[in-house]
């Protein structure tokens, strides 16, 4: 469904991620993990368009979309939950929901579905989402996302600066996202969590591809990761 | 000294200083955007109503049919093509950009026209008038200003509230980014905003022609109104911009009952202590950073 290769993007004339390759199937899941500053988030920015590639091609469903705008990405089915949640906080949780129909996507998502998904997102429904927990914020983005009804969902650091009990709740309802045959690119610092969920992992080290590939050794992961020789 | 008359007036002046800081408080106390131009292209499109009248002898609310959408869609223009562009981080390209905007305009209105003021009429309407209970009498074309006024702000007010479109103006005022991964151009959601500001101040451009008069220059003046109108009304709220037309229209016509020389100033003073004690204005919303 998705096809990344050789892709290079930079913030001005900082490299940030060079040359990486990687692809996700429908109702598949490919977590990208690395330490702060290797790249992750830029790469999810990159594929779904809020950052210009210098080179390489993103192909989605058989379509180069290298060059198309971050909304018209949304409206072919790339839905990004960005890192820090991004809400909108002037405006209530449900109105943040909504602000997701722009994309005029339909399908499996609705409100009365991503209030069940999520029902303590439904219980402060009228409540700004400034007011809100970093959980239920994050919560909130997600259901957010999922209401552009996505072919693809790219998680940004769905864990961070969240507690252990939240973040083990929230990773609990992706098997129902990918059962809607919803592909799923995430990106997670915490390498255990990122294993427990993920068929495959790909590791990046200062912007570059270290280790990619399914049922890794962590012995293998930690050298990749930190970019060290393997004993 | 008879306080009564004077109040009532000030409510219908404050009707006129509404449906001019209308569009203001749209594009400056929900989204953001300063446009020190604002004035002059209310004083732009009352020439506009002027040529369309002299060229078809029609009177100037027909003119309006002409020249409120034709505002409209050179507001969304300017906006893609110039306004878009000084939007960022900081406020000062923007500050720069329609200042010379509004000089481009005095001067061009100077070209083609003349420093004279001028007026655009409605014939009988413009003098008429009625009895209000308490033998108040107020003319029928500032009570009709002031009607259309709530109406305008009103409709604007259920919009940005109730409104798909009305949620994503509010949502690209927090943050453009994150409304493009809604699927929502924010470029758009700008454009349409200012269009909708550039028609309504073209009807309060027209308006206010025919309730007094016009020049080349007299748009700095309207701006200045229409900014305290919407800073006392508290940025973002559109019908605290309604009440804070009405007290700045009470201010200056209670001033001028004491000192009528002093109408200006004594609008500018209440202003000033709003800004001292109240500043965040009528609807006492917190102002983001």
């Amino acid at each position: 469904m998705l096809e990344v290769s050789g892709l290079t993007a930079a913030y001005g004339q900082v490299t940030a991620i060079r040359d990486i390759s990687l692809s996700v199937d429908a109702g598949g899941i490919l977590a990208v993990i690395g330490a702060n500053g290797a790249g992750k988030s830029t790469l999810l920015k990159t594929v779904a368009g809020l950052l210009p590639a210098t080179s390489g091609t993103i192909v989605f469903e058989g379509e180069d979309i290298t060059r198309r705008s971050a909304f018209d990405r949304v409206r072919r089915g790339i839905a990004l939950v960005p890192e820090g949640r991004r809400l909108f906080p002037s405006l209530t949780v449900q109105e943040n929901l909504q602000t997701a129909f722009a994309s005029k996507r339909t399908g499996a998502w609705t409100l009365d579905t991503v209030y069940d998904l999520f029902p303590l997102v439904a219980e402060r429904r009228q409540r700004r989402a400034g007011d809100l927990s970093g959980g239920e914020q994050q919560a909130t983005a997600i259901a957010r996302a999922l209401l552009t009804n996505p072919k693809l969902l790219l998680l940004d650091e769905v864990s961070l600066g969240l507690a252990p009990a939240i973040i083990a709740d929230l990773y609990s309802r992706l098997p129902e996202i990918l059962a809607q045959g919803t592909g799923i690119l995430l990106v997670e610092q915490d390498v255990s969590q990122a294993m427990k969920v993920a068929d495959s992992v790909h590791c990046l080290l200062q912007g570059a591809t270290s280790l990619t590939g399914k049922n890794l050794a962590m012995a293998d992961i930690s050298a990749a990761y930190f970019g060290m020789e393997k004993k | 000294m008879n306080l009564l008359e004077p109040i009532v007036q000030g409510i219908l002046l404050g009707g006129l200083y509404a449906l001019f800081a209308a569009g203001l408080s749209l594009m400056f106390g929900v989204m953001r955007i300063v446009n020190l131009a604002y004035g002059d292209f209310a004083v732009l499109a009352a020439y506009g109503a002027l040529v369309v009248v002299n060229a078809a002898l029609i009177n100037p609310l027909l003119a309006l049919v002409v020249v409120a959408p034709a505002m409209a869609a050179l507001g969304y223009v300017l906006q893609r093509t110039v306004l878009q562009r000084t939007l960022g981080i900081s406020p000062l390209p923007s500050l720069l950009v329609t200042f010379g905007l509004s000089i481009i305009i005095q001067n061009v209105l100077l070209l083609f026209g003349s420093a004279d003021q001028q007026r655009l009429t409605l014939g009988g309407i413009d003098t008429a008038s009625v009895t209000l209970p308490l033998d108040i009498t107020v003319g029928v074309f500032p009570l009709a200003v002031f009607v259309l006024a709530v109406v305008v702000l009103g409709v604007l007010s259920w919009v940005t509230a109730k409104t798909q479109y009305g949620r994503l103006v509010r949502a690209v005022s927090d943050d453009p980014d994150t409304v493009m991964l809604q699927g929502a151009n924010p470029k758009v959601i700008y454009g349409i905003a200012t269009a909708i500001a550039f028609g309504v101040v073209a009807i309060a451009g027209v308006a206010a022609g025919i309730q007094t008069s016009f020049s080349p220059s007299s748009g700095s003046m309207l701006l200045i109104f229409a900014f305290e109108a919407v800073i006392i009304g508290g940025l973002g709220s559109l019908w605290g911009t309604l009440g804070g037309a009405v007290i700045l229209g009470v201010a200056q016509t209670v001033g001028a009952a004491f000192a009528p020389a002093q109408q200006i100033l004594a609008g500018h003073i209440v202003f000033l202590l709003f800004l001292a004690f109240l500043p965040s204005g009528l609807s006492r919303r917190k102002v983001r950073a």
